[in-house]
């Protein structure tokens, strides 16, 4: 019976099929046509005396719209015979399976792996840069995970502690003098007050308008920095910050520095490695302050917010304390992720706290699966690394690129981790399937 | 002495704008038993409920709660959140609000979260794994699980909260509510959705609640199986003001609360009644 009515149904999209396939190209090459007449039927250009010239080229065009009709045609057949495109064609079950396994050794393979990087890869200056890149979006991710991934409030101005961090170390380190390691704290503390300072006004706004007002907000402290020209040195940005010491001993070829103590060759791969160690324990820092949080009554007051702030509110949950302490700590490890940068670099100017760091945070977020830690750091891998990867492919970096990252959408829609682990169990932790958990209101 | 009364409701009055929603009523809520308010939709009955739960300010009028030990709150002074922390009122919604997401016993630690919160020293102490905060969390999931067994979900207890079924979901909702140790329940139609098997459990459960923790239990409900059989007395609401109060024989045999539902007036309900006898 079931089989039957396959039948039928089959037949029938076959029979409904040519003019709908013929349909369907034509209006492909109808939108190719409007889209590209423009664009490749006529060129212009600047004459010899300054003044327009354009002429037609409607070969190219005719060719373009063939190639859609005819491309929309087999698209069609293809889709028709294959059947439809989803995450099971995408991803066999069999590969999927395979993955699933794999994940629960992914996360303790991935920390030895890195632990051993500068070991692998001690003479390799570009990679050990690209690794200290990816870590330190690793831990921005981790930061803002927090408030997007755990409290649901969606903000797009994360950037802006980062930059706090940033410029707090800078300003600290090059005119009081003081050490990397009492600034750090102080550039995270920094940080927080104005997470605390941006949730205030904020507080009753949701979704859209939550994300609108952090967006300002990154844009104002970038503004701040470019104009404060008497503090923040402008568009000109603070140099000569200094490198970080490992406790006082500095990692240069001077006579007290740590190659001489130790009486090796010194090597500015030395200071590579110190950083990314550096940012390596910043990093597993964040990592375990979240995964604590978690399953401390703040951390789950955090997640029921993200799932219904009404029923927080019933059950005697201050909301606001509640969302404070969110973009406070996430914003603390946006800070202390701002002074490393900030060591590292050398120099910082406001040019390097644009909107498309906050975009590219939140993406790894997004991507990586709200609320996952382990999901956020593939996702920096992903997007970070696999830009560099890319590179050898040139002009269409970014096409490959968009490619990849509309595949992984197609096949985890909510990211490459979807499911939540629950933070207390009585018999057993059962994963969390996606469908269930919000993603908040903002 | 604590009193008879643990809520005392005076001359209450909510507008929204030109919309009088309620009107100046007036009603108690006795310890330890359970008090029922209904009336016909759109009586104002959820309401009164979002006023004394602090999601509405009133417009006029007073709330008072008195505990235990005798001390008196004025709820309409408290807003939000510190009606639950402070003055231990708890709630349920006429549309069940879980956290889906989160598993039945993840629901039932955030009900402690006060709790929780003070013995975790504000985040600090637990942070660092501070003994005293794990003895307080082994607590908690001892409270949960109790509650769990209570509304028989034990097995369910590592499940989200968004998979379990529709009946279950108002159990939760419940235990969820008398997690936070409550001194007064306030539950929105807690029988709606519900089959006659459920809803006996739910009569069973709340008296179990009355009888055996002595909460008091505020309930507007429209399965009137549910409210006869447990309620102690019952408040008839019908266009923002009461119409009638008693116990549940008194406002059963009341012509006016009879022509509230039957949307007749008083002479023509009598009739009916008269002819009927």
């Amino acid at each position: 019976m079931t089989a039957l009515s396959q039948e039928t149904v089959s037949a029938t999209r076959t029979a409904a099929g040519i003019p709908f396939i013929l349909k369907k190209a034509f209006l492909s090459a109808l939108v190719a046509l409007v889209l590209f007449s423009l664009m490749i039927g006529i060129r212009t250009e600047a004459g010899p005396d300054g003044q327009l010239t354009y002429w037609t080229r409607f070969g190219e065009l005719a060719s373009i719209v063939g190639i859609v009709f005819g491309g929309s045609i087999l698209i069609e057949l293809a889709r028709q015979w294959i059947g439809p495109i989803g995450a099971e064609k995408l991803v066999p079950p069999a590969v999927h399976r395979g993955m699933s396994i794999l994940g629960n050794y992914l996360a303790p393979a991935l920390l030895i792996f890195t632990l051993l990087v500068p070991v692998i890869f001690y003479n390799q200056r570009y990679i050990l840069d690209l690794a200290i890149l990816v870590l330190t979006y690793v831990m921005l991710g981790w930061g803002l995970n927090v408030v997007v991934g755990l409290a649901g409030l969606l903000d797009l101005g994360y950037v802006a502690f980062y930059a706090v961090g940033a410029y707090s170390y800078a300003l600290l380190a090059t005119n009081f003098g003081w050490s990397f390691w009492i600034c750090l704290p102080l550039a995270g503390i920094l940080a927080a007050m104005w997470g605390v300072m941006l949730g205030f006004p904020v507080l009753r706004l949701r979704g859209d308008y939550l994300a609108i007002v952090t967006l300002a907000f990154g844009e104002i402290i970038r503004l701040v920095i470019i104009n404060w020209q008497s503090l923040t040195g402008g568009p000109n940005g603070v140099t000569g910050i200094p490198r970080p010491t490992l406790f006082g001993i500095p990692l240069d070829n001077s006579d007290d520095g740590l190659a001489a103590k130790l009486g090796i060759e010194y090597s500015p791969t030395h200071r590579i490695v110190f950083l990314f160690y550096l940012i390596l324990a910043l990093a597993l820092l964040t990592n375990w302050v979240t995964i604590r949080l978690r399953r401390l009554p703040i951390g789950r007051a955090w997640e029921a917010l993200r799932e219904d702030e009404v029923a927080c509110r019933a059950l005697g949950i201050n909301t606001t304390t509640t969302k404070l302490t969110a973009f406070a700590t996430g914003a603390l490890f946006g800070g202390f992720a701002g002074a490393f940068f900030a060591t590292r670099q050398g120099f910082i100017s406001p040019e390097s706290f644009t909107f498309q760091e906050s975009a590219l945070v939140l993406a790894i977020v997004v991507l990586g699966g709200m609320g996952s830690q382990l999901g956020v750091a593939l996702a920096a891998l992903a997007m970070i690394g696999g830009f560099e990867l890319f590179r050898g492919l040139e002009i269409y970096r970014m096409l490959v690129f968009g490619w990849a990252m509309v595949l992984i959408m197609i096949w985890r829609p909510r990211g490459l981790i979807g499911h939540r682990a629950p933070t207390v169990y009585l018999k057993k932790a059962q994963a969390i399937s996606s469908d269930l958990v919000k993603e908040g209101h903002g | 002495m604590s009193g008879e009364r643990i809520l005392n409701v005076d001359q209450l009055t909510m507008r929204f704008g030109g919309i009088v929603a309620v009107q100046d009523l007036s009603f108690s809520a006795d310890r330890r038993k359970i008090t029922a308010l209904i009336g016909p939709n759109g009586a104002g009955k959820t309401t009164v409920f979002n006023c004394i739960t602090g999601f509405y300010k009133p417009t006029g009028g007073a709330i008072r709660l008195t505990h235990d030990d005798g001390k008196e709150i004025v709820l309409e002074r408290l807003n939000d959140f510190r009606i639950a922390k402070q003055a231990k009122v708890a709630r349920t919604f006429q549309n069940i609000r879980l956290f889906p997401g989160m598993t039945v016993l993840e629901n039932l630690m955030v009900a402690q979260h006060n709790m929780l919160m003070r013995a975790s020293g504000f985040t600090f102490l637990g942070l660092v794994g501070a003994p005293n905060y794990r003895n307080a969390e082994a607590h908690a999931i001892g409270l949960a699980t109790d509650w769990l067994k209570r509304v028989s979900l034990l097995d369910r207890a590592d499940d989200a909260a968004g998979n379990l079924a529709y009946g279950d979901q108002r159990r939760l909702e419940i235990a969820r509510a008398m997690c936070t140790e409550p001194a007064l329940l306030c539950l929105d139609e807690p029988a709606a959705g519900l089959n006659a098997r459920e809803s006996a459990a739910l009569s069973e459960l709340l008296l179990s609640i009355r009888n055996d923790l002595g909460t008091s239990i505020l309930l507007i409900e429209h399965d009137m199986s549910v409210v006869m059989e447990i309620s102690d007395h019952i408040v008839v609401m019908d266009h923002g003001v009461k119409i009638a109060q008693g116990t549940p024989r008194e406002v059963r045999d009341d012509p006016k609360v009879i022509a509230a539902y039957l949307g007749a007036d008083e002479e023509e309900a009598m009739a009916v009644m008269e002819s009927g006898s």
